[in-house]
């Protein structure tokens, strides 16, 4: 291990890559991938990770955390601020309250408890952008990006495990 | 306690965003401009090796297609050459005209050339994020065109990126006209890959086929750049495949046709289809 005194700065280090992975999934979201149509279905990988990380490791993604992802998810998709903070911050509240039903179980459990929080955040997403502009969004488009994002879900929480187990100091 | 309180405050900041937004989308969209602007570096970076391995991959597919290629090619080409010669005598004929008329030219456009550094997806909103920004020149409003034909206008300024809302956003309104019957219409997107055509005369006759260019009503755009081709006209409207694919897009050109700057107005007139 490193030397006592350069432990703590090693901790503190660890203790933000929650965060910092959260924030490089809503920029890598954002590049330009030139395949027809795919950008249009693109699974929103923020809120897989904000999910993952209120389930497991709370205290180090607080609710002001995730609220700043928020910003920087509607700042770079161009959806109106304020938009993905609400709905980032209700996904992170909803599973928090759920503590207890998630500790132990099973990784289809977690899934199946993500297919319903998502298809929540995703409707939460649609009606507020559809009031905030006076009309509908179209809501094609959002089912089909929920099925990707859904499909999707178990490679990222894997590396997300990977990370958590090998990187993250234990609680 | 303190967390409950912490909660409260926080979505209720997200709330006062959001009617911030709605009350002073300027002062919203200058916040967008600033993230985007610190994010753009990191987006340029991570953009560009994705960008040579799609070069790679898409090389090693094309090699088989070269001698197909080659052929369609010549025989283009020597279709191209035929239009030369006759935009040449047009242009001479444009000129004698234009000189018998005293025609004053108009300013000549300006334009900047950006590359994509975000395809910012999802299913609610449809704009892509350019590199260039207010230290390049770029402004509000302005035109965004490809080799194609119209990208859409440029949303947001930052200092070195520019947010580009697509033609066929949700909130996309452009005045345009059926290019061989000149009837106008408005064409407004619906987040969908195809925009569609409202406020047409009444009595207006669309067929699937025509071609569709903005009619410079408004302001916003000069007449004359090409958009695309009605699809289909049914009774649930009338709708036209742009010619600019969204996924293609690499480099785009921003034009201020508002400026009295003078550039190389033909290769822009040419690249943007502006028929003059």
């Amino acid at each position: 291990m490193k030397s006592g005194f350069l432990q703590p700065l090693d901790l503190v280090a660890r203790n933000i890559t929650p965060f910092i992975i959260t924030m490089l999934l809503i920029i890598i979201s954002a590049i330009p991938t030139r395949i027809p149509e795919f950008s249009y279905i693109a699974p929103v990988l923020p809120l897989m990770a904000i999910y993952h990380w209120s389930i497991y490791r709370p205290d180090l993604l607080p609710a002001w955390a995730v609220f700043a992802l928020g910003i920087l998810q509607d700042a770079l998709v161009g959806t109106p601020f304020g938009v993905s903070s609400l709905v980032f911050l209700a996904v992170h509240l909803v599973v928090l309250s759920q503590q207890v039903f998630f500790t132990g179980k099973s990784f289809a459990v977690v899934w199946i408890g993500f297919s319903m929080v998502s298809a929540a955040a995703f409707i939460m997403t649609w009606i507020l952008v559809s009031i905030y502009f006076g009309q509908s969004t179209g809501l094609l488009g959002v089912f089909f990006q929920y099925l990707v994002t859904l499909g999707s879900f178990p490679v990222l929480t894997w590396i997300l495990m990977v990370w958590q187990q090998k990187m993250l100091p234990q609680e | 306690m303190g967390d409950r309180i912490m909660n409260v405050i926080l979505i209720g900041a997200s709330l006062a965003m959001l009617v911030v937004g709605k009350a002073d989308p300027q002062f919203m969209e200058g916040v967008r401009s600033n993230i985007s602007d610190v994010a753009a570096p990191i987006l340029e970076t991570l953009a560009r090796p994705i960008s040579n391995a799609e070069k790679v991959i898409s090389e090693i597919g094309t090699i088989s297609e070269i001698r197909a290629e080659n052929e369609s090619l010549r025989g283009e080409n020597e279709r191209l050459l035929q239009w030369q010669s006759a935009a040449r005598k047009l242009e001479i004929e444009n000129r004698q005209l234009k000189g018998l008329l005293n025609f004053a030219p108009g300013a000549e456009p300006g334009f900047i050339t950006a590359g994509i550094i975000a395809d910012t997806g999802g299913s609610f909103v449809r704009s892509i994020l350019a590199n260039a920004g207010s230290r390049n020149g770029v402004k509000k409003g302005n035109a965004v065109i490809t080799s194609d034909g119209l990208v859409g206008r440029v949303q947001g300024v930052g200092r070195r990126s520019s947010r580009i809302l697509l033609i066929t956003d949700l909130n996309s309104r452009i005045p345009v006209v059926i290019e061989s019957t000149r009837t106008r219409a408005i064409m407004a997107g619906d987040n969908s890959e195809r925009p569609k055509l409202i406020h047409l005369p009444p009595g207006a006759t669309v067929s699937p086929g025509d071609r569709v260019v903005t009619s410079g009503h408004g302001g916003a755009f000069p007449p004359g750049i090409q958009i695309g081709i009605v699809t289909t006209v049914d009774e649930k409207g009338i709708f036209l495949q742009p010619f600019v694919h969204r996924e293609r897009i690499e480099f785009v050109r921003i034009v201020d046709y508002g400026l009295k700057g003078i550039l190389d107005a033909d290769s822009a007139a040419e690249g943007a289809g502006v028929s003059r």
